[in-house]
């Protein structure tokens, strides 16, 4: 990171005139889309999030009226299934940086499938749940469980959302490369919310 | 693989909007949404004054008005502080000045997300109808204070359990979806967007307290959230996040085990940065004024953003000192104390080289410069009261007394409104190309500056005493002598007071708005970018055909041998004018 020597300029001393007598190009930070630094920063943003939702997890555990709960066997599946969804997307950022056309339709349909069987897979375990018993109210443990992955449900809404307006966008006509960057920006949130998940998961065993 | 040009490069594509719906309504200008944010806010913060007004009638005169119990008393208390917090100060610095300054100070046409900008402007406003459609539901607004404090925040009895509480963890989950928008806006514009020439280190300090204080939002209100989810669910279903076992009006209720002191902590995790979120703006924009109007360099520049930037990294670990009395481990008391009086060194620094900034300076006692110098007064003395109450042992026994009202409302009420005043004054001849009254605003400025100082400075005598706040009267007790009811009454009158005089400003730029004389497109001559556009005021897209190259920081005052007192950011070395017999102006770096 080059925010000392950012932070170090001595900005009252001008900078040297080149021969056109324009001061020297000294302006730009790294030439790259601009939607690229706000997705890092969004991701920065969601990942205080789910952090604050875990410390206070951690915080509430300790509490004697916790008592765990199981984790039904559905979920590794649909991590699987998120996992599937990752490598889809990446894929196909993958296929659009080398020019390739071909499939895209195809891996646009996967992807989505996939997230959704995803979203509907944690809708499952949550009917599962209720079915034994283990109601939202119920216990912390449980409030704790319904929470975070219905939080981390609607962000993959979300990012699913700007999934589908892209492959609107092939399907009406328009060149698979004009959603390149898109494409681009999906695949890391998805891969963030992956790991996100995982850390969910692993939190939630831990009872 | 595709290749970006960079935003100052490449071609204008702005589309001038035609229509008076798209020009003002569903604008996608900066411009407009600043002027959006900034007059919804006033709005909502002339309501919050309106509340303020009536708990002081309470205050200085009890059992005179009937149509304030104490449950609406509470309401008041509660409103008038989230308002002026999040829903005035916060979104009018990032909301306004932020959308307003941002890209006309380094150089930019428009934000680099318009159409998101214009969102954040609606959420904003949904967030604000929410909150004020709590007046008008059963129960009424909360009364649980502007923390939230679970348990009481949720219990029956507590006023506005019914719907008032909903509407407002609702209505600050919008705002802060709102704030997220823009926040990204805000960073993405200042990292990417700067014109040629604009190096980080050469933007106005207006922009660093901006884009440090939209760092802190972006990771701050997160907190909020997760806090306002949790108690929503708490309130709605049963679950027991925070709320322990407790008996309310005679009966158990259902919840058991949850932790009041979580919500401290996420609240608080949120709340001091949130000071910040207000306070480093204000430094920002107090820094151009004063730089401006005393016709010098910024003091020590380098060392402002460094401080900028240290205050804003501390102000995420001194969050519990709002907590001393939560009953937390004192080890942790000591380690808050100890970041809390730390945080002192950067603004300190940040005082004393805005002090060195007006010495020798040519002041112009224009009004802006009058609401600035002002802040420098209300801003270090909320801020020594602030090293006080920084001290555990000194906080314990004060900490419930009007010693801590008169403490935040000295350094995160007057000062940032100071400021906000300060800025507006200043910057009104860009936005409308009018000048405003100069004697109104100087009769503003004092009637402010006096009244607030008449409202505030006695408050401490009070907190000494040990006048409890939050109390909606104080009765009779043998440890408050009366002179403290007489000095309550005065208080109430002084507020009054600067509540009515705050129509002389509203009255001023509404009559300036139509009937002021025109400012000419640079009447303070300033030297940022923004002074310096085609237009007065801008245009859709700022700067016309090209965008002006920098070749100097902003602050370029009484250079030796200029013919003017000032040298422009976007004036190339060989276009100043010298005076006869001062030789060449040379950019500093070749006297070397």
């Amino acid at each position: 990171m080059n925010l000392f020597r950012i932070l170090s300029e001595k900005p009252w001393i001008g900078t040297p005139l080149t021969a056109e007598g324009l001061a020297v190009e000294v302006s730009q930070a790294p030439v790259m889309a601009p939607e690229k630094i706000a997705l890092r920063f969004f991701l920065g943003v969601v990942g205080v999030l789910f952090g604050l939702f875990s410390i206070a997890y951690f915080i509430r555990m300790r509490v004697g009226d916790w008592r765990p709960m199981p984790e039904p066997g559905t979920l590794w599946f649909n991590t699987l299934l998120l996992f599937m969804a990752s490598i889809v997307l990446q894929w196909t950022h993958h296929r659009l940086k080398h020019g390739r056309e071909d499939g895209i339709k195809a891996a646009l349909t996967a992807g989505a499938v996939l997230t959704l069987a995803f979203v509907y897979g944690q809708f499952a375990v949550w009917q599962q749940l209720r079915a034994a018993g283990y109601y939202i109210a119920s216990n912390p443990a449980n409030s704790f469980f319904y929470v975070l992955t219905g939080i981390h449900a609607l962000h993959i809404l979300g990012g699913l959302w700007v999934w589908t307006r892209a492959g609107i966008r092939v399907w009406s006509g328009t060149s698979p490369d004009k959603i390149s960057l898109s494409v681009e920006l999906c695949a890391v949130y998805w891969h963030f919310l992956l790991l996100v998940w995982l850390v969910l998961f692993a939190l939630l065993s831990y009872t | 693989m595709t290749t970006y040009l960079p935003i100052a490069d490449q071609p204008s594509e702005l589309h001038d909007p035609h229509t008076f719906i798209s020009k003002y309504v569903w604008s996608q200008d900066h411009k407009v949404i600043a002027i959006q944010y900034g007059s919804t806010a006033v709005f909502v913060g002339l309501i919050a004054l309106v509340l303020s007004g009536l708990m002081r009638l309470q205050l200085g005169y009890p059992n005179t008005f009937a149509f304030i119990d104490p449950s609406n008393y509470l309401q008041f208390v509660t409103m008038h502080g989230m308002i002026m917090v999040i829903y005035l100060l916060t979104a009018l610095f990032l909301g306004g000045f932020g959308n307003y300054l941002i890209p006309l100070q380094i150089g930019a046409r428009d934000m680099v997300f318009p159409y998101l900008n214009m969102l954040s402007y609606w959420f904003y406003l949904l967030s604000v109808l929410i909150l004020l459609a709590s007046f008008f539901v059963h129960g009424g607004p909360t009364g649980a204070g502007w923390t939230l404090y679970p348990p009481q925040a949720i219990l029956r009895g507590t006023p506005g359990a019914d719907m008032g509480i909903i509407l407002m963890l609702a209505s600050l989950a919008v705002f802060i979806i709102a704030f997220t928008m823009g926040g990204l806006n805000y960073v993405t514009t200042v990292l990417q967007a700067r014109t040629h020439g604009m190096t980080m280190m050469r933007m106005p300090l207006s922009v660093w307290g901006i884009f440090v204080a939209t760092i802190l939002g972006l990771f701050a209100f997160p907190a909020l959230f997760v806090s306002a989810v949790m108690m929503t669910f708490d309130n709605l279903i049963g679950t027991s996040f925070f709320m322990p076992a407790v008996q309310s009006l005679g009966q158990n209720v259902a919840h058991t085990g949850g932790s009041p002191v979580l919500f401290q902590h996420l609240f608080w995790f949120f709340g001091h940065p949130e000071v910040y979120i207000v306070a480093l703006p204000a430094f920002g924009l107090v820094s151009d004024v004063l730089s401006t109007h005393a016709r010098k360099n910024i003091f020590g520049y380098r060392m402002m953003v460094w401080a900028i930037v240290a205050i804003g990294a501390l102000s995420f670990v001194v969050w519990a000192h709002h907590m001393y009395v939560s009953g937390m481990n004192p080890y942790f008391g000591f380690f808050f104390a100890f970041t809390t009086l730390i945080i002192a060194v950067p603004t300190a620094i940040k005082v004393y080289n805005w002090v060195l900034t007006l010495w020798q300076g040519n002041i112009r006692m224009t009004v802006p410069m009058m609401f600035a110098m002002g802040f420098i007064f209300t801003f270090i003395h909320g801020g020594l009261t602030g090293i006080f109450l920084g001290n555990v042992t000194i906080d314990l026994p004060l900490s419930d007394t009007y010693f801590v009202v008169a403490h935040f409302h000295m350094v995160m009420g007057v000062s940032p409104i100071m400021v906000l005043f300060a800025s507006i004054y200043h910057w009104f001849p860009k936005m409308s190309g009018k000048m405003f009254n100069v004697t109104l605003g100087k009769i503003h400025f004092w009637a402010t500056f006096l009244g607030t100082y008449a409202i505030y400075l006695p408050m401490h005598y009070l907190g000494i005493l040990g006048v409890p706040r939050r109390y909606y009267a104080i009765g009779t007790t043998s440890f408050i002598p009366d002179s403290a009811m007489a000095l309550n009454a005065n208080i109430t009158q002084a507020a009054l007071f600067v509540g009515v005089m705050q129509l002389v400003f509203i009255i001023n730029i509404i009559w300036s708005l139509v009937k002021g004389k025109p400012a000419g497109h640079n009447p303070w001559e300033a030297t940022s970018l923004e002074w310096q556009t085609p237009d007065t005021p801008p245009h859709h897209g700022n700067w016309g055909e090209k965008l002006p190259v920098v070749y100097r920081w902003a602050y370029e005052y009484a250079v030796p041998g200029a013919k003017d007192d000032f040298v422009p950011q976007n004036i190339p070395p060989e276009e100043v004018v010298m005076l006869p017999g001062a030789g060449k102006y040379v950019n500093r770096s070749e006297e070397h």
